[in-house]
């Protein structure tokens, strides 16, 4: 296969424990030819040691020892694959332990996200708490696929009845793009072929709903952001005065002439140069990794930010952030934490618990003010020095940040900057 | 459709960039792992482009278990000229020589585990707090479950089950005193992904990877090349095969398969229309379900 100009598509896959997630992805690797024949060999022996019927697709997602002992998954694993449209990264996370952590962590880089409801139950609370996941950290596109269609002998109705009932309770969420397709992932039903079940189906299967998502206006083109990794400095023959700004383009997009500022200092200057790994360029964009000079020497390092003159982040001290508790020890309100926010890094203080979301009611809980893992809250963050921040609704890059607790050097929580 | 997207190759690209340029920043004394082998050879030439027009500013290190190509070592020399990077070799003879290690026993003996040890004193003292290897999240079931930025504990331990969560961008590569971090910038590629790479952008690789005539024997399922490391079994013969290789490692355990590949182009053919992963001809694999997964917990690559 050759390489094209075909996108990377990366999407999450939630569900519980038994809505088929794993058959569902085991189906889209076999269906698409992903799967090796060593591979299938080994499933092939494992699914008739366990004395199942045929080969059980789920086990292609199996992967450390503990997890085919206990049958269930622990962690995050990527799976791939590629289709003659585009090329696919699977964050597979698990459905049960551990899932808020798990599912924010595939979230935060996905395009897309699946959720299963299993066509029996309909929409469960857990398919409230995965919906409210994806809509928090604002994947742009929702896939519910309605499974176990077999199971209701492929009934239009049942399938009316589910979509209704998401529809209901979806309008709270931020969603701007949510599909329904109703499938059978064991027995391949809508998955890459259109079902010959559901003839009452008018919409397209899932592997083609993923392969034609439009993905490319999902970035963000107006704000340009260049959080600066590192400075280039050859000092060899023909580059003694070399100074290049190394980076990866955040949103916006890049042009030599372009007026800039550096942030926090606001030195001002132009870009001379845009090089990016063939060369120089006459525009760069994101996710762009591309090295920039400027014509003037001003003092600029890692954790500064080169932006637009006409069009700044703003430099803030106190933040509002939606923060992901993922550690085992609960928050600590006004101990110090180290925050990481593009390059940059300060220290930071949890000033305030605000409200915890009840992830059952997905209501605003304003007594209980206990952080553990797994919790998702709001909170007032100050830092020692300003961040140069967005948004996270309207940038994904510079509106995110981390907590890392100074005592473990453990990532402890996830923030999206409200 | 907006012209302002990447294709998937150069988002994978810049991807990897990035994940070099953060090692660079993050750590005081990071080496790129060199095997010779294709994916730390594509590892190399992206940190070439990540710190271009600045050579890379960190040496390779080999792990050496002194059962290699002869090819594999000349390409390393012929690499390291080229960019004008220092070179920190670990050898496992020199463990087995020392009594680090004993060397394993019986017939299908191999040092590739032999590797753990060597590698975790090199790095010990080299005082090397960040590895950069060429592992891939598609190679290997253990695989999958790794982070860009992969800590290890004191002793060179990775814990899959207490992985440092890792979202968006933010990675957290903070360590106490004599731990490491192990980073994988190309996590997200794929064996076709690196194929299709190192022929866009005409990489050099060893010619062990071409199709060419070589003595080897028949032995799990592959073609393991004759060498002074190599005893016959009952059984075994001796026959000359136009082969290749899609992996390299010790010439003891690597298998080659039989190929007219003989050029790039045919490479990217005959890989994309492959049955069997690239680790399927690799004897260390098929020890059992977890091999990998237990050697990666001691410390392995």
């Amino acid at each position: 296969m050759e390489i094209n100009n075909n996108q990377l598509l990366r999407f999450t896959t939630a569900g519980s424990v038994d809505d088929g997630k794993s058959t569902l992805i085991g189906r889209l690797l076999y269906d698409s030819k992903s799967i090796f024949d060593d591979q299938l060999e080994a499933i092939e022996s494992t699914s008739q040691r366990k004395g199942h019927d045929g080969v059980d697709l789920a086990l292609f997602t199996d992967g450390l020892r503990d997890e085919r002992e206990q049958g269930i998954t622990i962690d995050v694993a990527y799976r791939y694959f590629t289709t003659p449209k585009r090329k696919f990264i699977i964050a597979d996370t698990p459905g049960h332990i551990q899932y808020t952590r798990n599912m924010v962590t595939g979230a935060s880089t996905a395009n897309a996200a699946i959720i299963l409801i299993d066509a029996r139950h309909g929409v469960i609370e857990q398919t409230k708490r995965h919906s409210f996941i994806a809509s928090l950290l604002q994947i742009p596109h929702l896939v519910i696929c309605i499974n176990k269609m077999d199971l209701v002998d492929f009934k239009e109705e049942i399938y009316d009845n589910i979509v209704k009932q998401f529809q209901d309770f979806s309008s709270k969420l931020l969603v701007k793009d949510v599909r329904f397709i109703p499938i059978s992932a064991l027995l391949g039903d809508n998955v890459v072929n259109k079902s010959e079940n559901m003839t009452w189906y008018n919409g397209a299967p899932l592997l083609h709903t993923l392969e034609t998502i439009h993905i490319s206006s999902d970035f963000n083109s107006v704000d340009a952001r260049f959080p600066v990794q590192t400075v280039l400095r050859p000092q060899r023959e023909g580059f003694i005065d070399y100074r290049g700004y190394a980076g990866r383009i955040e949103s916006g997009i890049f042009r030599p002439g372009d007026e800039v500022t550096a942030l926090p200092s606001g030195f001002t200057s132009k870009i001379k140069t845009v090089e990016g790994p063939k060369g120089e360029l006459d525009e760069a964009y994101a996710p762009m990794s591309i090295s920039i000079t400027l014509e003037d020497d001003i003092d600029v390092g890692r954790g500064d930010m080169i932006v637009r003159s006409n069009n700044k982040p703003k430099p803030v001290q106190d933040l509002e952030v939606m923060l992901c508790w993922m550690n085992n020890s609960p928050a600590q309100p006004r101990a110090k934490y180290t925050i990481r926010h593009t390059t940059n890094e300060q220290t930071a203080m949890i000033k305030e618990i605000m409200y915890k979301i009840d992830i059952e009611t997905l209501g605003r809980n304003f007594e209980d003010k206990e952080i553990a893992m797994n919790d998702i809250c709001k909170v007032r963050i100050r830092t020692t020095k300003p961040l140069m921040i967005d948004s996270y609704r309207e940038n994904r890059s510079t509106g995110t940040l981390i907590l890392i607790d100074e005592n473990t050097n453990e990532t402890v929580a996830a923030g999206m900057i409200v | 459709m907006s012209k302002y997207y990447l294709n998937y190759i150069d988002e994978l690209e810049s991807e990897a960039i990035f994940v070099l340029r953060e090692v660079w920043a993050q750590f005081q004394n990071p080496v790129i792992l060199f095997s010779g082998g294709k994916d730390s050879i594509v590892v190399t030439h992206l940190a070439k482009k990540a710190f271009f027009p600045a050579k890379i500013p960190f040496p390779l290190m080999h792990v050496d278990t002194g059962h290699n190509f002869p090819e594999t070592i000349q390409f390393r020399n012929e690499t390291l000229k080229k960019l004008g990077v220092d070179l920190i070799i670990g050898s496992v003879q020199e463990s087995i020589d020392q009594g680090r290690v004993a060397e394993e026993k019986g017939k299908s003996a191999t040092r590739n585990s032999l590797q753990i040890t060597t590698l975790l004193d090199t790095i010990e003292e080299h005082k090397v707090d960040c590895a950069i290897g060429g592992g891939r999240r598609d190679e290997e079931k253990a695989r999958a479950k790794e982070r860009f930025f992969s800590h290890r504990d004191d002793f060179g331990q990775w814990d899959p089950k207490n992985q440092r969560p890792e979202l968006w961008n933010l990675f957290n590569g903070k360590y106490f005193e004599g731990e490491h971090f192990r980073v994988f910038p190309i996590s997200n590629w794929t064996e076709m992904d690196v194929w299709n790479y190192i022929k866009r952008e005409n990489i050099a690789i060893p010619s062990l990877y071409f199709a060419h005539e070589r003595e080897v024997v028949w032995r799990s399922d592959s073609w393991i090349p004759n060498s002074e490391f190599l005893t016959l079994e009952d059984g075994e013969k001796i026959v000359t095969k136009k082969v290749r290789f899609r992996t390299l490692g010790d010439i003891t355990i690597t298998g080659g398969i039989e190929s007219d590949a003989d050029t790039l182009e045919k490479i990217v053919e005959e890989v994309s229309g492959m049955r069997q992963t690239e680790r399927g001809n690799r004897t260390d694999d098929k020890r059992s379900e977890s091999a990998m997964e237990d050697r990666k917990r001691q410390g392995y690559f």
